[in-house]
């Protein structure tokens, strides 16, 4: 055995890949022969760019999903011999290659890139889907009411918007500030937007039918109350507010202070993009149609603005991802929030980019994957835009 | 006009004070002050030395009047002991008597730095100058190449440059600096590749700027930048092509570059100005990656230090600076908007 050339590389690291593939291949054979059946998502598949933004962002749904069967090395093992080594060099006891080099510590870099992708494929989407809440929650009263809570929302925004947003993030991320609980107490809030959500969502649909709606009402808020709980209350720490016998979701305190701080930051936007399109729809037909009808604010504001407003959310909803992931190996490049040891590619290409000009690959590899992931995500939302504005 | 100059003004200086007040609070919370108190009377001392001192050097009392006192509304401490007066104005060896009674930011006291050990004003003034030349060789290079991109891909909707052209922006909006930052420099200035046209540092850009210490750090910025310019730029450039006046030109048998130069292109600039007197803050942003990347000490790089090290002073006049550099662009952005635009008035 020996070192392999860049073509064996290549083929080992497209072997490892092959559950990827072979799950790519079933999502898109299944969705192409059903593709008139299913909307939005199956028109995508009409146009080249959103097939190859919607290729690459499942590409590495899917890495994120078999990552312990792609991976050939564990992430934090190292071998001493195997610092800063080029891709494709053997290990010292012939068991195996460093398909991708190895970093400064000798580790494997292409593993440490298939684990990365899990942190990022766990937090961005979820992280943004939280920003939403907040911005949906706060962005529909403000459009719709106006006036003075629309006044007060906006100058909020605007101030969370006017700060730099990496200013923020060495305010926020700190060990001194973690210890005082303030990333905490502002989980606390942050997280109770998605359970307001809901609850007002089908509180506004249900209310005709009160039996049904207080049996619904009362699942939502415990289950999600529970979970609320669990999310947010971390024993030990200065928001306990659960006992750890009820506690079955330990976030590990620092990935959800970077939960927060980028939660934090999307929000504002999301908000103003929401008000505006409040602003835009609620002077349609429909709508006047819903208040003589004598609908209440809240079933207008949910059931007749905000489905009506889907088209250009989704499409934010994708860049906001990609925007989020960006965000993310911010964090991850000044060595904030996330250990060092953390396999993110942001820590990762912290950690690569002091070698850059002697061993340049263990940054190189992951700065390409996430690029391709925003690049995948961008494109996923220009087909979507493309699509959603041909009907 | 001026009522509504004046009313953003006042929100302006709302906010800052607002935003201030914030970074003011977060950096002044009491285990920072804790970290201060160890960092500058030994790291050993005591629980009740670390609050002795602290109320000696006046940072053991309320957070509002501090900030009064920092931003220079409220009259600074002063501590009369056994005879010696000291006090937040009164420089160490200097007259009692002869001090002002308000030192903060408005009057131009910035602090002193603890890690640089200078006058915070002095720090910030040199290094917003470092950053000041690189910001303007990114703006040389970014804003004429995205007008360009820009409008060569608006100026025929979906034609085969348009197509090929906003894909290109789409992948620029897709590498943030730190990624474009490290293939840079591990293409052009690595022996992986052997090229080494480049420097991987930009050190040696603060003495003498040659191009070959200061391209990748300019390019690594504007590649970022680039493509949501030329977007912009693209959509607006699109929508005027479909104008009516565009039509009657063409039809009366004007040159299509011509139509493209003298009646497309000037309705068309007017949306990106407003988008890239907004890239201000995102420059801001890149600004910090690229000089910690390329280890090029101006303003951003400053930041990072005064962050990393609890130099709470500096963090605070950095804050102040880039609170303010956002809402002005934010308020040009505004106001030029309405010059260039005659069809929007502001009641």
């Amino acid at each position: 055995m020996q070192d392999l050339g860049w073509g064996a590389i290549t083929l080992s690291v497209l072997k490892q890949f092959l559950p990827v593939w072979l799950a790519l291949a079933l999502t898109f054979a299944a969705s192409i022969r059903y593709r008139r059946r299913l909307g939005l998502y199956g028109k995508l598949f009409d146009s080249a760019i959103g097939m190859t933004g919607f290729a690459l962002v499942m590409l590495w749904v899917f890495t994120a999903l078999f990552a312990d069967l792609i991976a050939t090395h564990d992430v934090l093992s190292q071998i001493s011999q195997m610092k800063n080594k080029l891709p494709g060099t053997m290990q010292p006891d012939g068991a195996g290659w460093y398909l991708l080099g190895g970093d400064h510590l000798g580790r494997d870099v292409f593993s440490r890139m298939i684990a990365g992708s899990r942190v990022v494929i766990q937090i961005a989407p979820m992280a943004t889907l939280f920003a939403f809440m907040v911005g949906i929650t706060l962005g529909l009263p403000a459009g719709y009411f106006g006036g003075r809570l629309d006044t007060a929302l906006s100058f909020l925004a605007n101030l969370v918007l006017a700060f730099p947003v990496i200013l923020l993030f060495y305010l926020l991320v700190t060990p001194e500030i973690v210890e005082t609980g303030l990333p905490q107490y502002m989980a606390v809030v942050l997280f109770l937007f998605p359970l307001i959500f809901l609850t007002v969502l089908l509180n506004a649909r249900y209310y005709v039918m009160p039996a049904r709606r207080n049996l619904i009402l009362a699942l939502v808020i415990v289950i999600g109350g529970w979970a609320y709980l669990a999310l947010v209350s971390d024993p030990g720490t200065r928001v306990a507010l659960l006992p750890a016998a009820l506690d079955p979701l330990r976030v590990p305190g620092n990935i959800l202070i970077v939960f927060v701080s980028v939660v934090f930051v999307n929000a504002p936007t999301v908000f103003r993009i929401v008000r505006g399109l409040t602003l835009d729809i609620k002077t349609r037909d429909y709508v006047a149609a819903a208040q003589t009808r004598g609908e209440r604010p809240w079933y207008i504001m949910l059931w007749e603005i905000l489905p009506n407003a889907r088209g250009p959310l989704i499409v934010d909803f994708c860049l906001r991802i990609g925007y989020t992931t960006i965000l993310l190996g911010t964090l991850g490049f000044f060595g904030l929030g996330l250990s060092p040891e953390s396999p993110d590619w942001g820590s990762t290409i912290n950690a690569g980019r002091k070698l850059l000009t002697i061993a340049p690959h263990p940054a190189i590899v992951p700065a390409l994957a996430l690029m391709s992931l925003v690049l995948g995500l961008n494109l996923l939302a220009d087909g979507l835009r493309e699509e959603s504005l041909r009907d | 006009m001026l009522t509504f100059l004046l009313r953003r003004l006042l929100t302006m200086l709302l906010t800052a004070l607002c935003l201030t007040f914030v970074v003011f609070f977060l950096t002044n919370l009491s285990p920072n002050l804790e970290k201060v108190a160890k960092s500058e009377a030994g790291s050993r001392i005591t629980d009740a030395e670390v609050a002795s001192w602290l109320e000696k050097n006046g940072y053991a009392r309320p957070m509002l009047v501090r900030y009064g006192e920092w931003i220079g509304l409220a009259p600074g401490w002063r501590r009369d002991e056994a005879g010696v007066i000291s006090g937040r104005c009164i420089a160490r060896g200097t007259d009692p008597a002869a001090a002002p009674r308000f030192c903060g930011v408005i009057q131009g006291y910035w602090g002193q730095s603890t890690v640089f050990k200078e006058p915070v004003a002095g720090i910030v003034a040199t290094r917003l100058g470092l950053t000041g030349i690189l910001m303007f060789w990114v703006m040389a290079v970014m804003v004429p190449s995205a007008l360009l991109i820009g409008m060569l891909a608006g100026m025929r909707e979906g034609s085969r440059l348009d197509r090929s052209l906003s894909t290109v922006s789409i992948a620029s909006t897709a590498t943030p600096e730190y990624v474009s930052g490290v293939i840079f420099i591990a293409l052009f200035a690595s022996s992986m590749t052997g090229l080494k046209w480049f420097k991987g540092t930009a050190t040696s850009a603060m003495d003498t700027i040659t191009f070959e210490n200061f391209f990748l750090p300019v390019m690594t910025i504007a590649v970022y930048g680039i493509g949501y310019i030329a977007r912009m730029t693209r959509a607006s450039m699109a929508e005027v092509m479909t104008a009516q006046y565009i039509r009657t030109a063409r039809l009366k048998g004007v040159a299509f570059g011509q139509v493209v130069m003298r009646h497309a292109l000037r309705n068309a600039l007017i949306a990106p100005f407003t988008v890239i007197m907004l890239q201000f803050p995102w420059l801001l942003n890149g600004v910090v990656i690229v000089e910690t990347l390329f280890n090029y000490k101006g303003f951003g790089w400053t930041l990072v230090q005064a962050a990393g090290n609890n130099d709470i002073q500096l963090l605070l006049g950095c804050s102040v600076v880039a609170v303010v550099v956002v809402l002005v662009t934010q308020l040009i952005s505004d106001v030029g908007y309405v010059f260039l635009n005659p069809r929007i008035r502001i009641s």
